[in-house]
């Protein structure tokens, strides 16, 4: 479809820029963070309400750079769950001030729509460039609190480690390109399907770009960043880059490689169920020592990474399908874990597990709330994170890849061990000395009910989520590839 | 429709615990009332159960199915038969009087009866469920609500306690979802329902019955707890509250041996037979390792909960027989021990409550200061140990005679279990009752009113079965007898 045409198709993209734009200038009148949160949320409304309703199922838009189809409009709206949810949490955090409110929701708006491209680029620059913009806006946002020296800190190793990243990536593109003479993902897969190319060199291309995309969705060897740039980050940015370029890392990962690439190479998913592997151990055996709840938050996610990436091994729909659910609820547990941080660190100050003791008499409904959201991420029945993980391990055990759901299982008892901890701290041990006790010590924090309305949000989804997954099935299988 | 009497059971705790979290923290009145009533109303409607229950028919009565994910098929399905009902009665009975054992409770009031009817809403729905997926929802759901209700309201070592509880328990069961998972793919077509898998299940290649057989075992032995994965169980049983004492004794561990009637044997019954001796063995160890230890004890609780383990011992030997009796009498052992060692952990805390230890070397001549106390440990100690004309020497009786025609040295050795278990029993008598007064206790008052009244139904239905065990057995024994010839006749 040629530019103009493709426009039409384009709209939703273009009035987020708008606002992004228009949120920059205000910001420098409007000196007020609420104003601006809600004018950012109209702004995703507005992007919702342009979706395209109906469309030529797999239009290639702007000759054939970017692909509007149900897949792709799947994971937009998983964006739009993500950034709806960050703007409200972002409303209530203390660390911010008004001062920059304009910059860092213009951040946030561009930050979506680089990720809306990225879900629905056709071609390996395309991919490239959106994923570049994510990246680029992510490290700023994780900097973004200038006089924080470990904010700057996070911000420089995840912008060094990413830049590295991003580097290997775009140099297995150029052996792509240099194999097929093409970026274009349709194209790559005729001449494979042809069947004249050199097996073993474009390999080594895929091997490069999926080291890339590896660290998009912190996978390892290529988590290293994780821990410090969740913990410098501020909470808002963390529970936005734990889930919102994860859940886009996947998204390409399955249209790149399961389907293009990967029925070609048979030997691809044993290497991958071994990244698989370590990765959910390494994950989950390094959060059990951390006393910091975003870098055992960070450990965590890089645990559930690897369940996510049990579904992309297998490859099946009901793989897929798995990853696609375990994903929605994963964005909504993890947001809904950092909303919790949020709150209490606005109230405690602190972000060390140890000073939760009796947060269950301080702050019962927050307690309650990130028990909830811990709960879903062990996987405990009848929540959104349980059905998630059953619906990948049955994916294994459907492909008969019995190990893979054996170590699935082995570490989801390792990770009951540390979710617990936390909620031990919270219900059994006493409060600690120092630290205010009573139910109000302090006033609330200006949009502190932001941010509750979006745990809510987030509680409400996993249940839903989790007593009735069929809902969400019906709508995950009607966007497969 | 006809009125769905089993949700109505297994929700209405759920019902009243929501409830109660919208009432005020103070109104801790109305939060007794409201739990009470919940688990009132479900034992009334289980007791409706039992009278409307069709003794001789094998299949399922009052089943609800509704669909659930239909992408996957699982259903929403409940039903009722001779293997469950005698412990869906005695959920409901535990959960009613555990709960008016509550009363003693004194802070976090609100959290603990929301935790109390959310527990004994996942413990009736795993004995009603069908569905595999919905069974493993409950089994799951008991975990969380027990976790908090030791970690909160239990001993000085609540928390070590609790989350021993929750790791050992959990590690088992993700391994019978992993079998759970295996089953529904090898069917077809693919189905979640217990009933349909244990038509199919014979189907299965041998290897591979054995394979999801010990999935499943893990799951369930770590529940029951069959040696060497009972080391959970006197932590936490030390640990809890007297009420949660009760029902992790009197219903938790009845999980555990309801897996292996309702899932293990029926669905995969060649692994079933071909595990029978190692069943047998455990059984053994299970008798007479648990009442040395247990024998061995100065605290009174952790002695019950060692002679619990012992007296599941008999479960697995009584299913390892492969007979008719056998199977009986583990059935009914379940349903037996549930009773009295329920009321048991109830005695020990009308003690606990009095004298603040548990040490059995400092009581002593409590017999004179506590007469109607005395009386009713006695009567629960001996049907604990066995004495006939009380429902535990019905039970075991029935288990070792099923074992001796299987097993016959097994058994043999079994037997010296029961002495053993007469032997620390009627020590701890003389400990706590006789000799003379320890005059710490001379001011101890007798068991009260409300403790009169949780025990004496407790009293009543061992006594009866006792004497008249067809009470049980009309219910149970057509649908065990449908079982073993499910499974291909008796094997020994």
């Amino acid at each position: 479809m040629n530019v103009l045409l493709s426009v039409k198709y384009f709209l939703p993209e273009i009035a987020l820029t708008g606002f992004a734009v228009t949120a920059l200038i205000l910001g420098l009148f409007v000196k007020r963070r609420a104003f601006l949160g809600i004018f950012c949320l109209l702004g995703l409304l507005c992007a919702v309400l342009l979706m395209p309703q109906s469309y030529q199922a797999t239009s290639p838009l702007f000759s054939g750079m970017l692909i509007n189809d149900s897949f792709s409009e799947f994971f937009k709206e998983i964006v739009f769950l993500v950034i709806g949810l960050v703007i409200l949490v972002s409303m209530g955090y203390k660390a911010f001030s008004d001062e920059d409110a304009g910059e860092y929701y213009f951040l946030l708006l561009a930050v979506t729509v680089a990720m809306m491209i990225a879900a629905s680029s056709n071609n390996l620059m395309m991919i490239y460039i959106a994923l570049e913009a994510v990246s680029l806006m992510s490290y700023i946002l994780v900097g973004f609190l200038k006089t924080d020296r470990r904010s700057s800190e996070a911000g420089l190793k995840y912008f060094l480690f990413g830049a590295l990243a991003t580097g290997v990536m775009l140099y297995g593109i150029s052996f792509i390109y240099g194999l097929f003479g093409t970026t274009d993902l349709a194209e790559i897969s005729r001449v494979l399907a042809a069947g004249n190319v050199n097996i073993f060199a474009s390999m080594i291309a895929l091997l490069l770009i999926f080291a890339g995309l590896s660290f998009k969705c912190a996978l390892v060897p290529f988590h290293m960043w994780v821990p410090d740039a969740y913990q410098g980050a501020p909470t808002p940015v963390t529970a936005l880059i734990s889930a919102g370029p994860k859940a886009i890392g996947f998204a390409i990962l399955i249209r790149v490689f399961l389907k293009n690439f990967f029925p070609l190479f048979p030997g691809w998913s044993e290497m991958v169920s071994v990244i698989a592997i370590i990765t959910m151990t390494a994950g989950n055996i390094l959060a059990i020592n951390q006393e910091n709840i975003k870098r055992l938050l960070g450990y965590s996610s890089i645990a559930q990474a690897g369940y996510i990436l049990i579904g992309f091994v297998v490859g099946t729909a009901l793989g897929i399908q798995g990853m696609m659910f375990y994903i929605l609820a994963y964005v909504l547990m993890n947001i809904g874990a950092f909303g919790c941080v949020v709150l209490i660190s606005n109230r405690l100050g602190t972000d060390y597990i140890e000073d939760y003791s009796g947060l269950s008499k301080r702050e019962p409904v927050l307690a309650f709330l990130l028990t909830v959201f811990l709960l879903s991420l062990a996987g405990i029945p009848p929540l959104a994170g349980f059905f998630g993980k059953f619906l990948v391990f049955a994916a294994a055990i459907e492909s008969k890849c019995y190990i893979l759901a054996i170590a699935g299982v082995i570490n989801s008892v390792l990770a009951i061990y540390y979710y617990v901890k936390i909620i031990k701290f919270m219900y059994l041990a006493e409060p600690r000395a120092g630290l205010p006790v009573s139910v109000l010590p302090v006033p609330a924090t200006p949009g502190t009910g932001a941010v509750k309305l979006a745990l809510i949000i987030a509680l409400i989804g996993i249940i839903v989520a989790g007593l009735f997954p069929g809902l969400f099935i019906g709508w995950i299988s009607a966007s497969l590839l | 429709m006809p009125f769905p009497l089993l949700t109505s059971i297994v929700f209405l705790p759920l019902l009243g615990g929501l409830l109660i979290l919208f009432i005020p923290k103070e109104r801790t009145g109305l939060m007794k009332t409201i739990a009470t009533a919940a688990t009132g109303l479900a034992l009334v409607l289980a007791v409706a159960l039992l009278l409307k229950f069709d003794c001789g028919g094998t299949a399922m009565q009052f089943v609800e199915q509704l669909p659930w994910i239909p992408q996957i098929n699982i259903n929403y399905h409940l039903g009722v038969d001779g293997i469950s009902i005698g412990l869906v009665f005695l959920t409901a009975l535990l959960g009613f009087f555990a709960c008016i054992g509550s009363y003693g409770i004194k802070e976090r009031q609100k959290e603990y009866y929301f935790l109390y009817l959310l527990l004994n809403t996942g413990m009736l729905g795993t004995f009603l469920a069908l569905d595999l997926f919905l069974f493993y929802v409950f089994w799951e759901l008991v975990l969380v609500p027990m976790y908090f209700l030791i970690g909160i309201w239990g001993g000085p070592r609540k928390e070590y306690a609790a989350i021993k509880f929750f790791i050992y328990t959990l590690a088992g069961s993700v391994f019978m979802l992993l079998s759970i998972l295996a089953l529904y793919f090898t069917s077809n077509p693919h189905t979640f329902n217990m009933l349909e898998l244990a038509k199919s299940g014979s189907a299965l290649a041998k290897g591979f019955q054995i394979a999801l057989f010990i999935g499943f075992y893990l799951g369930f032995a770590i529940k029951v707890p069959v040696f060497p994965f009972h080391t959970w169980l006197p932590d936490a049983h030390v640990e809890a509250p007297t009420p949660i004492s009760v029902l992790l004794a009197g219903v938790l561990l009845k999980m555990g041996g309801y897996g292996f009637f309702r899932i293990s044997f029926p669905i995969l019954k060649d692994a079933a037979i071909y595990f029978a001796l190692p069943f047998a063995i455990l059984g053994l160890i299970n008798i007479v390792y648990g009442a040395f230890v247990a024998m061995a004890q100065t605290d009174f609780k952790k002695m019950v909960a060692y002679s619990s383990v012992s007296h599941m011992g008999f479960v697995m030997l009584g299913l390892a027989s492969m007979t008719v009796t056998g199977f009986n009498g583990a059935l009914m052992q379940m349903f037996n021990h549930g009773v009295i060692t329920g009321g048991m952990f109830l005695l020990v805390g009308v003690l606990y409550d009095r004298a603040h230890t548990r040490d059995l070397n400092k009581f002593g001549g409590l017999g004179a200061k506590m007469p109607v106390y005395a009386g009713i440990l006695t009567v629960f100690t001996l049907a604990s140990l066995g004495l006939p004309g009380l429902s535990g020497f019905v039970s075991e009786f029935m288990s070792l005679m099923g074992g001796f025609a299987a097993f016959r040295l097994i058994t043999v050795i079994s037997v010296l279990g029961i002495i053993i278990t007469a032997g620390y029993f009627l020590y701890m008598i003389q400990r706590v009752l006789l000799g003379p007064l320890n005059p710490a206790w001379s001011k101890i008052t007798d068991i009260n009113r409300r403790e009169i009244f949780t025990l004496a139904p407790l009293m009543i239905v061992i006594i009866a079965i006792g004497v008249y065990p067809l009470l049980i057995l009309n219910f149970q024994s057509p649908a065990i007898i449908n079982l073993i010839q499910h499974i291909g006749g008796a094997l020994f």
